[in-house]
């Protein structure tokens, strides 16, 4: 089964990739955006059920940061990316 | 007394701290490989710059689940002076020897340019032999090098005088322009509250010969010399 893994920068963390991306699609001519962030997307694949204590602290301690990210974990992931 | 530079796949500054410590100081100092388990026969420890384990997911992140910083981690709760140069800095934050985290810098660029340093407080086994107010010369050489901490730890540090190093200009004063990189307080460089743990984004091993254009990283690698030489 596949789980997905979300990323993000805390919004108490300066994003300068966020900002250069925010500038860029207003430059592109794209009205009314506010903001934008960049975190990361990851796909795990599992050979069967993983245990969910586990998941969340690989999560916690090597796939996130907490000092400066937030993360958000997608079990039995349907869609397709 | 024997000082361990850290080697990681993509370490890339781990030559210039061993010619910093044996060529520039005199000192005794070997590589110990990332997959080694152990510290022994040493008493003290470099983590150098670079890019180790590709530098991916995170800074640091893959580099502090090696063999060899579970060593250095223990080594460094019973006391051991460990050093932390860039890369190096970034393993400690990841390990969690370190408080806050580094991150891209403000405007994106990798920097790599000579900067202004003000120690803040001698009272670590790498500043002993300089004092608090004193400026150093190094170069900085990062893309994720802006030092960030929530404010409650950032007060606790300054509170602890465990601020070792802000970026400052000419006059010495912490100001926006002296700045490189987006670090919060302009800090440069901390160390844990044993103080034996320090970490810092400069570079002392790019500044221990006039041709390198600073001698100011003597300095630092002296202080932990001079800090087994007085035990």
């Amino acid at each position: 089964m596949k789980v997905h893994v979300i990323v993000m920068p805390k919004r108490s963390v300066l994003d300068p990739q966020g900002v250069a991306v925010r500038n860029a699609v207003r430059e592109a001519g794209v009205s009314g955006l506010q903001g934008v962030r960049v975190g990361k997307f990851l796909e795990l694949e599992f050979e069967t059920e993983p245990d969910a204590a586990g998941l969340d602290e690989v999560c916690r301690d090597l796939l996130s940061n907490p000092v400066i990210e937030d993360y958000v974990i997608e079990r039995s992931a349907g869609r397709q990316i | 007394m024997k000082i361990a530079v850290i080697q990681f796949p993509g370490s890339n500054c781990d030559q210039d701290c061993l010619a910093a410590l044996r060529a520039g100081l005199g000192a005794s100092a070997g590589y110990v490989w990332h997959k080694e388990e152990s510290l022994a026969g040493y008493d003290a420890v470099v983590l150098p710059g670079g890019f180790s384990y590709g530098d991916y997911l995170r800074c640091g992140a893959i580099a502090r689940f090696s063999p060899i910083m579970k060593a250095v981690i223990a080594a460094a709760r019973e006391g051991m002076p460990v050093l932390g140069i860039c890369n190096g800095f970034q393993i400690l934050c990841e390990a969690g020897l370190l408080p806050g985290a580094l991150v891209r810098n403000r405007d994106l660029a990798f920097i790599c340019q000579p900067v202004r340093l003000r120690v803040e407080t001698s009272d670590t086994p790498f500043t002993r032999l300089t004092r608090p107010g004193r400026i150093l010369r190094m170069p900085v050489a990062h893309g994720e090098g802006a030092f960030f901490a929530d404010e409650p730890v950032l007060e606790r540090l300054r509170a602890e005088d465990r601020i070792v190093f802000r970026y400052v200009d000419a006059a010495g004063r912490p100001v926006a322009e002296a700045n490189p990189n987006g670090s919060v307080d302009n800090v440069a460089g901390v160390c844990n509250p044993e103080r034996n743990v320090v970490g810092m984004m400069p570079h002392p091993d790019r500044a221990w010969d006039e041709l390198l254009g600073s001698t100011d990283g003597r300095l630092l690698f002296g202080s932990l010399i001079e800090t087994f030489a007085v035990r």
